[in-house]
């Protein structure tokens, strides 16, 4: 009996998880290591991917910044009320809540060119939707919750009284954060960032809304994958993916190494 | 440093956690701040290191009001309850905190670290982190820590409440052996009567926010100024009317008054142990409770129970004894007044005069 239930749990691992990816790398490599090097190679490829690699570092970059300053302010902030603090920190588990499709829906509607604040900037020459400062914003939305929620808890069990027993002996904020409150948290932090790269490599639902999924100018890797599956070049897509999996299962890893930090801190 | 607290106030919502203390200490005393937990002990402490505001009152350091001042810059060392050690650092580096970040010349750091690891013996630990050590070595680099930039006034918020029994006394008289040495002036924040009287110079009542008294441990012992402080330091038992004692009948002429008897203010013994018996009453011996180093005993007068101590060289008392009982005095009080009453009978009644 014992037996039946390993299998079964393997076998439903090895169908949800391994067998995909093998699959993924058998497509890819279908027509040998040439077609997918082709696949690679297209210049809507290496745009695609740029652009994807230029979204994920401009997003965590934004992301850790104000995901560790709001955990900052939502755990150890006096002149927040306790009821705005439970009100934000509800706010922060929004995008976890809302699917992506409607996360982009909601900037569309908010900041699309037939809208008043969309046209107004428009005219100021800044395209918001079906442009790169659209799927910047879809993707931090997508993402925001993930540095907080690593980092809150981190912070909650550490306490104040470190940070307190710093400012009697006479740091300043600055001082206090950096050699006292980031190195409790940084491994917190890497986790948080890890995660956030990942899952902006991976969007596709928020910023397929938002994108537009133009050629060249707003398409990027997931899309592009999208594209090609529709239009029966299943080598490319193929390629594509793969490349995309390597990456996640590289930061899957790095994840592991940071979480086996975080327990020695 | 000189410390002088005028009509301080702070509210934590609705809690009044201090309510309007005043008090003066002169410089290199050390003061208990003494009294139930949540009587506001620890936001006095706090409020003087700056690391909360004062709702209303002013803090004055040296004759100069601190209030709007940050902890940075009071110039305070203040040692936590659970020691607040930076785990990440080793010992070393603790201590070289607050000197770093005063940016003392790199040398001079090394100097005074070492000379603070000597002080409070933590000499081969220097490159141990805070996980490393035992409750009483944190203890001692926290207070290292807090000493290392040559602060005025030392505050210690329940310094000896996470280490064991025996480790806090030594702890304790080495606290107080370092800072006579020092020569700075300390509060520290305790709920253990046995700790402040031991080592304070001056102990401070704090009871629901209030000061209800400050003395030396003596004065507080022998005079206490409100029904509180007496029932709070000592073991005591209260009877609702004291004139059932004999030598205490005249107590009868206040109604409403209540007597406070400590366990040393009661002695027992066979009528032969007693000059002057006439002042005794008989009492049974209810339970008799071991207690180290001397018999807690728990006697019956009537309807009245006292309970006093008994030296271990003694008789040893069993439940049911039938003994002669002694009260020296009662500390009377009511809802407006509070006064000590000497057994009236302990005077001689047929003085023989020649």
């Amino acid at each position: 009996m014992r037996r039946l239930w390993i299998g079964l749990t393997v076998a439903v691992f090895g169908l949800l998880l391994v067998v995909p990816v093998v699959r993924i790398a058998m497509g890819a490599f279908g027509d040998g290591w040439q077609g997918f090097a082709n696949g690679l190679a297209r210049p809507e490829t290496l745009h695609a991917l740029y652009l994807t690699g230029l979204i994920v570092v401009i997003v965590t970059l934004v992301n850790t910044l104000f995901g560790v300053m709001l955990s900052l302010y939502l755990v150890r902030a006096t002149w927040l009320g306790r009821r705005l603090k439970q009100l934000l920190n509800s706010v922060v588990d929004l995008p976890f809540a809302v699917s992506p499709v409607i996360g982009g829906f909601m900037i569309v509607l908010l900041l699309g060119p037939e809208t008043a604040l969309g046209s107004l900037l428009g005219r100021a020459g800044i395209n918001v939707v079906y442009a790169l400062p659209g799927m910047i914003i879809a993707t931090l939305f997508v993402t925001f919750p993930l540095i907080v929620r690593e980092v809150m808890p981190v912070l909650q069990e550490i306490g104040s009284a470190q940070e307190e027993a710093a400012s009697t002996l006479g740091a300043n904020a600055w001082t206090t954060f950096w050699r006292v409150t980031w190195p409790s948290i940084r491994w917190s932090v890497v986790y948080g960032v890890v995660l956030t790269v990942a899952r902006a490599l991976g969007e596709f639902g928020a910023v397929l809304v938002v994108s537009g999924n133009i050629l060249f100018r707003t398409q990027t890797a997931t899309t592009l994958v999208y594209q090609d599956v529709e239009n029966f070049n299943l080598i490319a897509a193929n390629s594509i993916a793969l490349v995309l999996a390597a990456g996640s299962v590289t930061l899957l890893l790095l994840m592991e190494w940071a979480k086996s930090r975080r327990e020695v801190h | 440093m000189h410390i002088e607290v005028r009509g301080l106030n702070k509210k934590f919502g609705d809690f009044q956690a201090v309510a309007d203390v005043s008090f003066e200490i002169e410089k290199g005393q050390l003061i208990g701040l003494l009294g139930p937990s949540g009587g506001g002990k620890t936001s006095i402490l706090r409020m003087l290191a700056g690391l909360e505001s004062a709702d209303a009152g002013e803090i004055l350091f040296h004759g100069k009001r601190v209030n709007d001042l940050p902890p940075q810059e009071r110039g305070i060392g203040f040692v936590f309850q659970n020691y607040a050690l930076f785990k990440h650092m080793t010992v070393a580096d603790n201590i070289a905190f607050g000197l770093e970040v005063k940016k003392w010349p790199k040398a001079k750091i090394k100097e005074r670290v070492a000379e603070l690891v000597e002080l409070t013996g933590l000499t081969g630990f220097e490159k141990r982190f805070p996980h490393q050590l035992s409750g009483g070595q944190r203890q001692r680099v926290a207070f290292a820590r807090a000493l290392a930039p040559e602060p005025q006034l030392l505050l210690l918020d329940e310094p000896f409440a996470a280490i064991d029994a025996k480790i806090r006394h030594e702890l304790r008289s080495w606290l107080r052996e370092m800072i006579d040495r020092l020569g700075i002036t300390s509060i520290f924040v305790t709920h253990d009567q046995d700790e402040a009287i031991e080592v304070a110079d001056q102990i401070m009542i704090i009871n629901k926010g209030s000061l209800e008294q400050k003395g030396t441990p003596w004065e507080i012992y022998k005079n206490p100024q409100s029904p509180f402080v007496a029932s709070f330091i000592g073991e005591s038992t209260i009877l609702e009317d004291a004139s059932v004692l004999r030598g205490f009948g005249n107590a009868s002429e206040w109604p409403g008054t209540k007597a406070l008897i400590r366990p040393e203010y009661v002695e027992v013994g066979k009528s032969s142990d007693f000059e002057l018996l006439s002042a005794t009453e008989k009492g049974i011996v209810r339970h008799v409770h071991f207690r180290g180093s001397e018999w807690l005993v728990e006697v019956e007068i009537g309807a009245a129970k006292l309970v006093t101590y008994r030296s271990l060289e003694k008789d040893i008392l069993h439940p049911g004894d039938e003994v002669q009982v002694l009260v020296h005095r009662a500390y009377l009080f009511n809802d407006n007044d509070s006064w000590v009453m000497e057994n009236r009978l302990k005077e001689d009644p047929m003085p023989v005069h020649i």
